[in-house]
C-alpha cells in the first residue's frame, strides 16, 4: 500500500507553544487510520494544518504525489480531503436537508437526490425537514458526516466522531465508516474512545507534545509502554516519588 | 473522636452515584471515599466522568441516583450555594478570576458569603500569608497574571472559606511544564495545612505521586483505587487507558 495522505516533518507553534514538532504521519490508501494522544498533544492542530485551517511553520503535506502544504481550506476540500469538526459546525436554523445543500444552493434535483441518499446512508433521512438545531448531538455528527460525503472526498478526516455521542449512535457511526471503507474510502480519525479507535483502525499513530511517539496496528499500540506513558503524563522535575512513605 | 485503631470517618462518602446530562448517564454508579486531611486524586481517560463527579459533589449537577455524604450529612442534590455553605469549595477547570479586578479583590470575593468585612480581611491576610508570592501581586489586575499565577490566586480565593473539602478540577490544564511544579507545590502546601483535597488531574503520574489516595475512573465507574503509588503501579491502569495490558514505567 502507498500513502494517500502524508505529513512530513510538520512543525507548528502558537506563540511560544510548540503544537507540532517534526510530525510525520502516513495514511495508506484504503485504510482507516487513527490519530490518538493525550489532550493538547496536537491532534486537531495536525488536522488544521492538513486541511489548510492552520499554516505549517515547516514541513509538508502531501495528497498522493501532490504537495498541498498551506493550500487554503476550500482548495483542500476540492482536492479531495473532507473533514468534520470536534464541535459540529452545522446551521442550526436551517433544515437538515438545507444544511446538505448549502454548498449547492441552486437546489438541482441531482444535488437533492444525492443529499437524500447520504442522509439515508447515515440514518437521519427521516429528519430531513427538521431544523438541524433540533437534532441530538450524535445526529449532528451524522449530519456532518453526510455533508462531507456529498463531495465524495478521497480522504475523510473525522475529529472525535464518537465524542459525546451515545453508545448506539457510536456503533452506527462505526458501522458507516466500515461500510465506506469497504467501498474504498480512506479515513483518518481523531478519537479518545479507545474501543472505537482500536476496533476500527488498521493503524494508529500516537502523538504526545506534538511529536509522534508510536505508530502501528492497534494490538501493538495498546501494549506499547511509550503510549501509556504519554497518557499518564510526565513526572515533574524533582518529584517525590513516594509521598505516602513520608512521616 | 474515633476509637483507637478505628478508621477516621471519611470527609466525603459517595455511594452508587448516577448522574449525567440530557440523554445519558456519565456517572454509572460511582462509589468512593475521601479520607480527611489528604489528597485523593481521581484520574482516568477522557470522558471517564471525572469532572462530572466534581460537578455532582459541588451541586452544579443534580445526581439521578445514589448519595453524597459530607462529614455525615447527606448533601445529595443540594443546590451549589448550600453545598458551598457546608464547606465544599470548587476550583473549576477554566480560569475563573475577574480579570479587571485586582488580585486582592478577587481573593476577598472568595469570602463573599461570609458577609463580614472584618472576618474577610482577617482571612485574606491569612491566605496571603500562606502564599507570599501572591502578596506581591495583590494590586495587579488578575487578567495581567500568567496562567500559573492565576491558578494560585484561584487556590487562595478558595481558601477564604476555610473549606472542609477542596475540589480541584484539572489544575494543570493548559499550563506550561515549568509552571506545573509551582501549582503542584501549592496543592501540596494546602494539603500540609490540613485542607482535605479531592483532585481531578489529567497528568495522572504527577497527580498520583502527589496524592495519598488514587482512584482511576473509566466509563463512569471507579475501576481501581488504592494509595497513589499502588494505583500507578497497578498493571491494569494500562488497560483502562488504552484497552490493552501494559505496565507504566
Amino acid at each position: 500500500m502507498t500513502a494517500l495522505l502524508r505529513t512530513e516533518g510538520v512543525r507548528k507553534a502558537y506563540g511560544g507553544v510548540r503544537a507540532l514538532d517534526s510530525c510525520t504521519v502516513e495514511v495508506d490508501e484504503g485504510s482507516v487510520a487513527g490519530l490518538i494522544g493525550p489532550n493538547g498533544s496536537g491532534k486537531t492542530t495536525l488536522f488544521n494544518v492538513i486541511t489548510g485551517y492552520a499554516k505549517a511553520d515547516a514541513g509538508h503535506v502531501y495528497l498522493g504525489d501532490a504537495r498541498i502544504t498551506n493550500v487554503p481550506p476550500d482548495r483542500v476540500f476540492a482536492l479531495g480531503i473532507g473533514r468534520t469538526f470536534q464541535l459540529t459546525r452545522i446551521f442550526a436554523s436551517l433544515t437538515v436537508l438545507e444544511n446538505m445543500l448549502v454548498a449547492s444552493p441552486n437546489g438541482h434535483a441531482a444535488a437533492r437526490r444525492r443529499a437524500m441518499e447520504q442522509l439515508e446512508f447515515v440514518g437521519i433521512a427521516g429528519h430531513h425537514a427538521a431544523l438541524a438545531g433540533t437534532l441530538s448531538y450524535g445526529q449532528r455528527k451524522l449530519l456532518e458526516l453526510a455533508y462531507v460525503l456529498v463531495a465524495d472526498p478521497a480522504v475523510v478526516l473525522l475529529d472525535e466522531p464518537a465524542g459525546g455521542v451515545n453508545l448506539s449512535l457510536v456503533n452506527t457511526i462505526a458501522d458507516r465508516i466500515r461500510e465506506l471503507n469497504a467501498a474504498g474510502k480512506t479515513f483518518l480519525i481523531v478519537e479518545h474512545n479507545m474501543e472505537f479507535v482500536m476496533g476500527l483502525c488498521d493503524r494508529v499513530t500516537v502523538l504526545d507534545s506534538g511529536s509522534v511517539v508510536a505508530a502501528g496496528p492497534p494490538a501493538i499500540i495498546r501494549t506499547d509502554r511509550r503510549v501509556l506513558n504519554a497518557y499518564l503524563g510526565e513526572d515533574l522535575p524533582d518529584d517525590d516519588p513516594h509521598p505516602e512513605e513520608r512521616p | 473522636m474515633t476509637e483507637a485503631g478505628a478508621r477516621p470517618r471519611p470527609v466525603l462518602e459517595i455511594t452508587d452515584l448516577v448522574a449525567g446530562y440530557g440523554g445519558g448517564d456519565v456517572l454509572r454508579g460511582v462509589t468512593l471515599e475521601v479520607p480527611p486531611a489528604g489528597i485523593t486524586c481521581v484520574v482516568g481517560p477522557n470522558g471517564a466522568g471525572k469532572s462530572t463527579l466534581l460537578s455532582a459533589v459541588s451541586g452544579l449537577l443534580r445526581p439521578r441516583l445514589g448519595s453524597i455524604v459530607l462529614n455525615g450529612d447527606d448533601i445529595t442534590g443540594l443546590p451549589p450555594r448550600q453545598v458551598l455553605r457546608r464547606g465544599v469549595v470548587q476550583v473549576p477547570q477554566n480560569h475563573s478570576l475577574f480579570r479587571d479586578m485586582t488580585v486582592r479583590e478577587n481573593i476577598e470575593l472568595g469570602g463573599y458569603i461570609l458577609g463580614d468585612r472584618v472576618l474577610t480581611a482577617q482571612r485574606a491576610a491569612t491566605v496571603l500569608g500562606m502564599f507570599p508570592d501572591i502578596a506581591g501581586w495583590s494590586g495587579k489586575k488578575a487578567g495581567s497574571l500568567s496562567g500559573g499565577q492565576q491558578r494560585l490566586v484561584e487556590f487562595a480565593r478558595a481558601l477564604m472559606l476555610e473549606p472542609r473539602l477542596l475540589l480541584l478540577d484539572e489544575p494543570s490544564m493548559g499550563l506550561a511544564p515549568r509552571v506545573l511544579r509551582t501549582v503542584f507545590d501549592a496543592i501540596r502546601q494546602m494539603s500540609a495545612a490540613g485542607v482535605t483535597i479531592l483532585l481531578v488531574e489529567q497528568n495522572a503520574r504527577a497527580g498520583l505521586r502527589l496524592s495519598s489516595r488514587g482512584v482511576v475512573m473509566e466509563s463512569g465507574r471507579v475501576r481501581l483505587s488504592g494509595t497513589g503509588r499502588e494505583v500507578l503501579e497497578n498493571p491494569e491502569i494500562g488497560a483502562l487507558y488504552l484497552g490493552g495490558a501494559v505496565r507504566a514505567d
